[in-house]
């Protein structure tokens, strides 16, 4: 038996029926309709759609599908919308309320009518009902109430800013909504308004907060609004417009007021560089840190917020240029502050870490040849961390880790390299201590020997003096040789036993004290094992170490704060025809005395080995450009290396001059034959 | 007309053997020459080596009339194209003395003043000044002469043109700290310098151009001199 033919509008009234009750739910929260009723309904859309014609009704039923859905945007829809434009929230609720109703119906619409969209309108290249759907809501309801709903919005964000709390997450849908109707819709109808809304907001603010603020509360206000707008754009509005909104508000802020802001810092002198500078290079030299000096950190770090911290004004020229030329020159100062900062935490002011990070980031920052400032930081940080001073490893690494930010290139990359290889050495320790444990040998090192070892080429070269050591300290040596070997071949070990630390008992006559000394010093004492008394010579002879050195070695050792040895003569300097007696005399209150041997600040070795880098550097640039280039007259060569090099420091014309003339010694350049001013790369 | 072949023949022979004869004659003159070239190498030259050594110059040099560190036997060598300085070989001997079709000492003496004329000779100079440089590079490697033998060489050749210049730069080059040695680059930059620039005016000099920075040097503590 043939199947019943359903006529047109039989079936469509059934459809219909179907339609109007799914709209019903979207206002009476009572279900209406049933997952077996859709199924119904789709039943029917096919069989009407899959009759043979002229039964086949699926361009009429496409009509109506549309129309129904036309209508409701009219009828319904809309209206809603307009009921509620009195009210901010109202609306935007309202708004979200169809929004999510119009996509649920055309979703039950498209699946009702599947059959339609997958052969009929493909067939007939028709818009799918879901695209007819969006472009009606788009339309018919959005382009209606735009302007409305983003005044909404737009109040909103005022009232936020005013200090109102407002409904985060109402407005983070609002905005995703203009989103999805499209993210032109998004940029035209909303971001463009939105933009000038916030200049005009902040225009006003900027305008009263110059009159009546200082330049510190200004700037500081200015951070704020920019880290709240920051926020904003976390919280709801698309990601995109954070870059544009940035821009709009350090626009208002600092370039639209820039002459009244250079006039206010010059009458409240209250970023007065000078008296800083002149601070800088009076107390740096001092020994002690003084309450002058607790006022200079302050003031330091009420820089680093302004200049570093305020985005509004980091390196805004107006600052930059003035800080730079205070601080001109004093580049090795400024890392010795640092270094002093780092290694003492003073007394009634305690500086937490993050203080002493802002002090060092901050004079990094200001430092104008940044490669001495990190050549003589280096040197610091070396002995900190070798003579465990300072403060703790993480905190180190984080003061790299910013310096590294701050600066481009190869700043950092040698400290970082020094702190790992401290770690690599701690292990290595451990394996060792488990080496000598398990050590067989009847001749076991009796003294506990800690190793740690520098790469070199990272670690500034330290000068060390051979001396002969006492068989105890022989014996470790070779067993730690034979332990390296087994690690790593082909590698060689340079003691440098002027920074070694020992710990020596000594058998006084009041009571046992430990001494802590340098390996130096300490081989010096041990002579004294065997015999009470020893003459300079003998020493000498015995340790084969040259006259300076030992010298400096006995100074310490018996014209010092802690007396050892005594010396006879007891003078103030030693000589060769000294004597010296070990002091059993000597004791101390504490039960541990550490005897100092003053390292030598040795300032014109960094400045020479600054040099030496700044050659290679050079060098180097100059044969990469010309490389690249095959031949360049020098005025050009110049000025292009005076760009490459200019982040870590200005090379002057003499400087690339004398680098060009090694180099065409050395047949990496030659000079033009016919243009004495042209430089040519021999490859 | 025709003429007997054996007539024909007998001029053909008359011109044949003139020929030979002329042909035989220059050739006996060049292999005479070069014989009594080779007679003058003889007379200086070291038996062992085959060499004439610094010895055998400085009598050559005696017998030239000329003082050793005379600009013109290093003229003389520059002709031979001599390697080393301080020897000639049997080889650069005979091209100079060819060259200056000298067989004899008289007549090497003799052409001594044209040698010069010519080695003056703009087109000629700057090869003879680049020359007497690697002239007096004596190891095998090596780049740069040190001051003191630059000052006499500056002074041997530059010195009866160029005598402000000579004076002045060898007075700098004594007192200065920087330089120990000179290389070829600023040893030409000089020659360039003195025919250039104005002496002692220098008002050409611009130390931003490509100059040796010795030159630079130069010119600034000549300026503080003046001043």
């Amino acid at each position: 038996m043939e199947p019943k033919i359903i006529d047109f509008e039989q079936g469509w009234d059934y459809i219909e029926t179907g339609i109007t009750a799914m709209k019903r739910q979207f206002e009476v929260p009572v279900p209406e309709i049933t997952p077996e009723h859709i199924l119904d309904l789709y039943t029917a859309v096919y069989k009407m759609c899959t009759q043979r014609s002229p039964h086949d009704f699926s361009s009429q039923l496409y009509q109506k599908c549309c129309e129904t859905m036309e209508e409701y945007m009219n009828s319904t829809v809309l209206p809603a919308l307009n009921e509620k434009l009195g009210d901010e929230y109202m609306l935007l609720r309202e708004l979200l309320k169809r929004w999510s109703n119009h996509k649920m119906l055309v979703r039950l619409l498209s699946a009702i009518f599947h059959y339609l969209n997958r052969y009929f309108i493909v067939r007939e290249s028709l818009p799918s009902i879901e695209k007819v759907g969006m472009g009606y809501f788009r339309d018919l309801v959005y382009n209606k109430i735009q302007c409305k709903v983003r005044e909404a919005v737009l109040a909103l964000v005022d009232k936020e800013r005013e200090g109102e709390d407002i409904d985060r997450k109402l407005m983070k849908r609002v905005l995703e909504f203009y989103v999805e109707i499209g993210m032109e819709r998004y940029e035209q109808d909303f971001e463009t308004f939105m933009l000038k809304d916030t200049a005009s907001y902040y225009s006003r603010k900027a305008s009263s907060w110059i009159q009546e603020d200082s330049i510190h509360d200004y700037i500081f206000k200015s951070e704020q609004c920019l880290q709240k707008e920051k926020e904003r754009v976390s919280h709801y509005l698309h990601f995109s417009s954070e870059p544009n909104l940035v821009k709009v508000v350090k626009h208002e802020f600092s370039v639209v007021h820039e002459n009244q802001i250079l006039e206010k810092t010059h009458a409240e002198r209250q970023i007065s560089l000078g008296p800083l500078a002149k601070i800088f290079k009076q107390h740096v030299t001092d020994t002690t840190i003084n309450a002058k000096e607790q006022v200079l950190i302050r003031k330091v770090i009420e820089l680093h917020e302004m200049y570093m911290v305020t985005e509004c004004f980091q390196n805004h020229t107006l600052f930059h240029k003035d800080l730079k030329r205070a601080v001109a020159g004093s580049d090795a100062l400024l890392a010795t502050f640092c270094d002093r900062i780092i290694l003492k935490k003073w007394g009634s002011e305690e500086l937490s870490d993050e203080d002493i990070e802002k002090v060092v980031i901050f004079l990094a920052y200001i430092s104008d040849e940044k490669d001495i400032f990190a050549e003589f930081y280096r040197k610091k940080l070396a002995l900190r961390l070798l003579l465990n001073r300072g403060v703790s490893d993480d905190h180190e690494r984080s003061i790299l880790t910013k310096l590294k930010q701050q600066n481009r290139g190869q700043f950092t990359f040698k400290m970082e390299r020094m702190m790992t290889d401290l770690t690599l050495s701690r292990e290595n320790q451990n394996s060792f201590k488990e080496y000598v444990a398990s050590y067989n040998h009847v001749a076991k090192p009796g003294i506990g020997l800690t190793v740690t070892l520098l790469t070199s080429g990272i670690w500034p070269s330290y000068k060390t003096f051979g001396i002969n050591l006492p068989n105890e300290m022989v014996k470790c040596i070779e067993v730690f040789k034979e332990f390296y070997e087994t690690k790593t071949k082909g590698r060689k070990l340079t003691w440098i036993h002027s920074l070694g630390t020992c710990h020596v008992n000594g058998q006084f006559d009041q009571k046992p004290i430990e001494l802590i000394v340098s390996t130096h010093q300490a081989v010096v004492l041990l002579l004294f094992n065997t015999k009470d008394k020893l003459s300079y010579n003998d020493i000498q002879t015995q340790l084969n170490v040259g006259h300076e050195d030992l010298v400096w070695l006995l100074y310490s050792l018996s014209c010092g704060k802690y007396k050892i040895l005594i010396k006879e003569p007891a003078t103030e300097t030693v000589s060769r025809t000294d004597v010296f007696e070990f002091n059993s005399k000597f004791t101390a209150r504490m039960c541990r005395v550490k005897i100092p041997l003053p390292h030598v600040n040795d300032r014109k070795k960094v400045i020479e080995d600054v040099d030496k880098d700044r050659r290679y550097a050079i060098n180097a640039t100059i044969v990469r450009i010309m490389k690249g280039k095959k031949a360049l007259g020098l005025q050009q060569l110049v000025s292009e290396c005076v760009e490459q090099l200019n982040q870590m420091f200005k090379p002057d014309i003499k400087a690339i001059k004398m680098r060009i003339e090694d180099l065409i010694t050395r047949d990496f350049l030659e000079r033009d034959r016919e243009n004495p001013n042209i430089f040519r790369y021999l490859a | 007309m025709r003429r007997s072949a054996a007539s024909k023949k007998k001029s053909d022979s008359i011109t044949t053997s003139t020929t030979d004869l002329f042909r035989s004659a220059s050739s006996k003159a060049t292999t005479k020459e070069m014989d009594r070239i080779d007679h003058l190498f003889n007379q200086y030259a070291n038996i062992s080596s085959n060499l004439i050594d610094p010895e055998g110059i400085e009598e050559l040099c005696s017998n030239l009339e000329v003082s050793h560190t005379d600009i013109r036997i290093l003229m003389l060598a520059w002709k031979m194209k001599a390697e080393k300085q301080g020897y000639f070989t049997q080889e650069e001997w005979r091209r100079g003395l060819k060259a200056l079709r000298a067989d004899t000492i008289n007549k090497l003496k003799k052409a001594l003043p044209e040698l010069e004329k010519e080695v003056r000779r703009q087109s000629n100079f700057a090869d003879f000044y680049a020359y007497a440089f690697r002239y007096c590079l004596t190891e095998e490697k090596q780049k740069s002469i040190d001051i003191e033998t630059i000052c006499q060489l500056l002074d041997i050749v530059m010195g009866s043109t160029f005598r402000a210049q000579v004076d002045y730069f060898v007075e700098y080059l004594k007192i200065q700290n920087d330089y120990k040695v000179i290389n070829m680059d600023q040893w030409m930059g000089f020659y360039r310098f003195c025919n250039e620039i104005s002496f002692p005016e220098m008002t050409e000099y611009n130390p931003e151009l490509a100059w040796p920075l010795v030159l630079d040097s130069f010119v600034e503590w000549i300026s503080e001199k003046e001043a």
